[in-house]
């Protein structure tokens, strides 16, 4: 094997390593195959849903059921069921976990991180059928308690616990998004005699502000594709109010409901499952993917 | 005193007529569009120690790293020249990179032993390569080659991570030299080095260079001084001037070569 | 010189700084204090129906014979078959994106990909799974259906902290390899992988809980929810922990939500156990390294 003085030998294709490479390309595609299957399913179904139900009526009609006569698909409180538990969860997920990021990144000694941290990311790994399971055997009564005309599935015990699930996920973003922010702009504030609490809220939140949206952004998405929970817990009567204390039905668990039962496939109420879920993943890429571009902006500014 | 010629010759007298092993023409690389090499044109010879010295951003490590084809790996690097070895043009397109870098092999600025064992990092390089038979004896031969063996002999199973700096150095030039190369390639080698592993790898120096050819990196003059054939300086990518050490430290053609060795500027 | 009035203003002003950090630090523990009413409520729920009766039976219309045995081993065969197909594929991809992909625009759109399938519902790759696994390859309702839909979904998780661990892998050690005349391929297989593999197995255990946890997709793929057998082989029906405790707590019973309150113990012990060893291999591996 002694290479002194020996002359360069010719290239040899070397097959195994160009195999391997290939291998590994192909692994790497299959993230695009499941993008592509993903639009593809929910494409076609929908397109064939649609060659039925027009368009307007789905998207503004306010009555949805699919499986009683007389069928209505007007998916609207559906919609409507989806919004007051996101819109509950993130006021309880928005300013607990935006402070507890504030906490942890400006004033926490390490000892306190230390316990808090961890706790967060135990928070974020409970099963989604764990607080589901908690909304209605510990919210609801409590809320039942409190409030007696709460029914026992209520879109606000859900609200409640979907808001703990994201929560660890908006204080983890958020710490992060403070956590860039350089020191030397809260060094300036405090040189300039502000107090701790004007330099969070008037020099580092505001410098940090993009980040700390997007951050909202993708935990209310998160939110959004939510299913365990309000199954358990909110119910499945689908309809328009305004009212936390009743009974509703959101997107994922509607689809839940469908697919439990005995829908045979190729049927417009099959159809519904995809229809609904092309909306709700339409609505979750488009935050998805305008938060992650302000995400990746932010970075850039900061780093 | 100073007629600079547009192109330096690079072919330095040699009393004892070593034949020219690397050959660089009319080398230019850059870095998309920033140049890190100009027009340079360079020989080195067999059996010898070459050092490179020069300024901080000169090219020197760009240099180097093109006679192993270590840039490759480098994205939107664009060379152009040519460079033989023995004659064969390095980045001809029947050359495979690996095979050129198991002749010509590289130890780097800052030591990189593999997190395994002493025995693992000198092994693996010839085992990729097929060689089964008495690595033991390479492995020895290859630590004594590079001064190591007495202080490692009873541990060669323990980490390499537990020895010193200059022991690790040594036992990356211990790694390069069981690949058997011809050239061996040194960037900077002893910069990350106390003084006293420095001067033991500088005695190294002399007794590897009579089996093997030795192209150095350095930013330590009195290192080059010490230990090189023939140097060559290089500043902000061209070629200033090529000789044999003792006349380029002390009688150098260019005035440039001159502020430098008398360290004026870099 | 004495600014009487200045003073004042700081004063109150420092009050407001002390209520804020106050605020701050009582909203940071309701974190810690709902995590363990959370806990607390469960166990207490639950601690009566665990016994060596309940691993061992299967679910029964009677509450007090019921068991997760069932479930137990429907989660064992689906962790196992989701294992092995999301770890190859998924170390495979991380591995060609970090060290052969380069910065072309195909590994751009890659990543870009990756990340947005991260943030897909689980129900989503549910309904997926059901049109594709289910539907069209036919493997109606099995666990191989249920393995390759959860190794859909937990696949883009795998792969971003897979390309995490490879890349803390530092660049000299790539370099001293090359130098040697390895192939890059021989430079990941002999040096990259194995200096990433902790990282990368801290990563493979995290998305494996993650995917033990999931309910919606296996709902949508059919996993039953009333299951009184042991799957013997990957076409076999089968439910999930999750979804048994998920049939539980539907029912209006008393005695099935405590049982489901059981089911999650057990639920949670897994967990547990996992993440451990994910921390445990995390800190093990800190020690004997050099960066």
């Amino acid at each position: 094997m002694n290479h002194t003085a020996t002359a360069l030998p010719p290239k040899r294709r070397r097959w195994s390593e160009e195999a391997i490479r290939g291998g590994l390309l192909v692994c790497a595609l299959l993230s695009i195959a499941t993008t592509i299957g993903i639009i593809a399913v929910l494409a076609s179904e929908t397109y064939s849903f649609f060659k039925h139900i027009p368009l307007f009526e789905f998207l503004f009609g306010t009555r949805w059921t699919p499986l009683l006569e007389p069928k209505s698909f007007g998916v609207l409180p559906l919609i409507n069921g989806t919004f007051l538990v996101v819109v509950g969860a993130a006021l309880v997920a928005i300013p607990v976990g935006l402070t507890a990021a504030i906490y942890l990144s400006e004033y926490a000694p390490d000892r306190v991180r230390s316990i808090l941290k961890p706790t967060l990311e135990v928070l974020a790994g409970i099963p989604t059928v764990v607080y589901g399971y908690f909304a209605l055997t510990f919210v609801t009564p409590l809320l039942q308690l409190i409030i007696p005309s709460t029914q026992v599935f209520n879109a606000a015990s859900a609200s409640v616990v979907v808001g703990i699930m994201i929560l660890p996920m908006v204080a983890s973003l958020c710490d992060d998004a403070l956590r860039a922010v350089p020191h030397s702009l809260r060094q300036g504030a405090y040189a300039l005699g502000a107090t701790s609490f004007e330099t969070t809220t008037r020099v580092v939140v505001p410098a940090a502000l993009s980040g700390v949206m997007a951050s909202f952004v993708l935990a209310v998405s998160r939110a959004m594709g939510e299913t365990m929970a309000v199954t358990l817990a909110a119910g499945a009567s689908p309809k328009m109010t305004l009212n936390v204390l009743e009974s509703i039905q959101t997107m994922t668990a509607y689809i839940v409901q469908i697919s439990l039962g005995d829908t045979p496939a190729g049927t417009i109420e099959y159809q519904t499952i995809f229809t609904v879920g092309s909306l709700l993943f339409a609505i979750t890429l488009v935050m998805n993917v305008i938060a992650n571009r302000v995400l990746r902006r932010f970075r850039e500014v900061y780093e | 005193m100073v007629t600079p010629s547009p192109q330096p010759t690079a072919r330095a007298a040699d009393a004892a007529g070593s034949p020219t092993i690397i050959q660089a023409h009319d080398l230019s690389i850059s870095y998309g569009t920033a140049p890190a090499i100009r027009n340079l044109s360079l020989e080195i010879s067999e059996n010898r120690i070459t050092s490179i010295i020069g300024p901080s951003g000169c090219g020197k490590s760009t240099l180097i790293r093109a006679f192993n084809r270590m840039n490759d790996f480098i994205p939107n690097v664009r060379m152009e020249g040519v460079i033989e070895y023995r004659g064969a043009n390095l980045y001809g397109p029947g050359v495979d990179p690996v095979d050129v870098r198991l002749r010509i092999g590289m130890v780097f600025q800052k030591p990189n032993p593999f997190p395994k064992s002493i025995f693992k990092n000198v092994s693996w390089g010839p085992s990729i390569n097929g060689h089964r038979s008495d690595v033991d004896g390479l492995v020895e031969e290859s630590l004594r080659r590079a001064a190591l063996w007495d202080e490692v002999k009873d541990r060669l199973r323990d980490s390499a991570l537990g020895l010193s700096g200059g022991q690790q150095q040594r036992l990356c030039i211990a790694r390069a030299l069981a690949m058997q190369p011809d050239v061996i390639l040194m960037d900077e080698p002893c910069s990350a080095l106390d003084p006293v592993s420095t001067s033991r790898i500088e005695d190294l120096l002399f007794e590897l260079k009579k089996q093997y050819t030795i192209v150095i990196v350095t930013h330590n003059m009195q290192q080059a001084a010490r230990v090189s054939d023939f140097t060559a300086f290089l500043d902000a990518g061209k070629l200033i001037e090529f000789g044999d050490t003792e006349t380029l430290f002390t009688r150098p053609k260019e005035k440039r070569t001159g502020d430098y060795v008398m360290g004026r500027f870099g | 010189m004495a600014h009487p009035a200045k003073a004042g203003a700081l004063g109150a002003r420092r009050r407001w700084a002390a209520l804020f950090v106050a605020t701050c630090r009582l909203f940071t523990w309701l974190a810690v204090v709902l995590l363990g009413v959370l806990i607390l409520h469960v166990t207490r729920e639950g601690i009566g129906w665990l016994d060596g009766g309940f691993l061992s039976s299967y679910p029964s219309r009677f509450a007090e014979k019921a068991g997760i045995k069932s479930a137990l081993f429907g989660t064992l065969w689906l962790t196992s078959l989701t294992a092995l197909f999301s770890i190859p594929v998924g170390v495979a991809a991380a591995i060609y994106l970090e060290e052969f992909g380069g910065r072309g625009k195909l590994s751009a759109f890659i990543d870009i990909n990756i990340a947005n399938l991260a943030g897909v519902p689980s129900i989503v790759y549910g309904i997926l799974g059901l049109a594709i696994f289910v539907r069209w390859f036919s493997l109606q309702r099995s666990v191989l259906a249920g393995a390759l839909t959860m190794s859909l979904l937990i696949l883009p998780v795998i792969i971003m902290s897979s390309r995490e661990a490879i890349r803390a892998v530092p660049h000299s050690i790539r370099q001293a390899a090359l130098a040697l005349g390895a192939t890059p391929w021989q430079t990941v297989r002999y040096h990259v992988l194995p200096a990433a593999l902790p990282g990368i197995l801290t990563g493979l255990i995290l998305a494996l809980s993650r995917a033990i946890g999931e309910t919606a997709p296996l709902i949508m793929i059919g996993a039953l929810t009333y299951v009184a057998f042991v799957p013997s082989g990957p076409m076999d029906a089968f439910t999930a922990l999750p979804i048994q405790i998920f049939n539980w707590a539907s029912r209006p019973q008393a005695e099935f939500h405590q049982l489901a309150a059981a089911g999650i113990v057990v639920l949670l012990a897994v967990l547990l156990i996992m993440n451990a060893a994910a921390i445990i291999i995390r800190h093990r591996s800190q020690r004997d390294r050099a960066w």
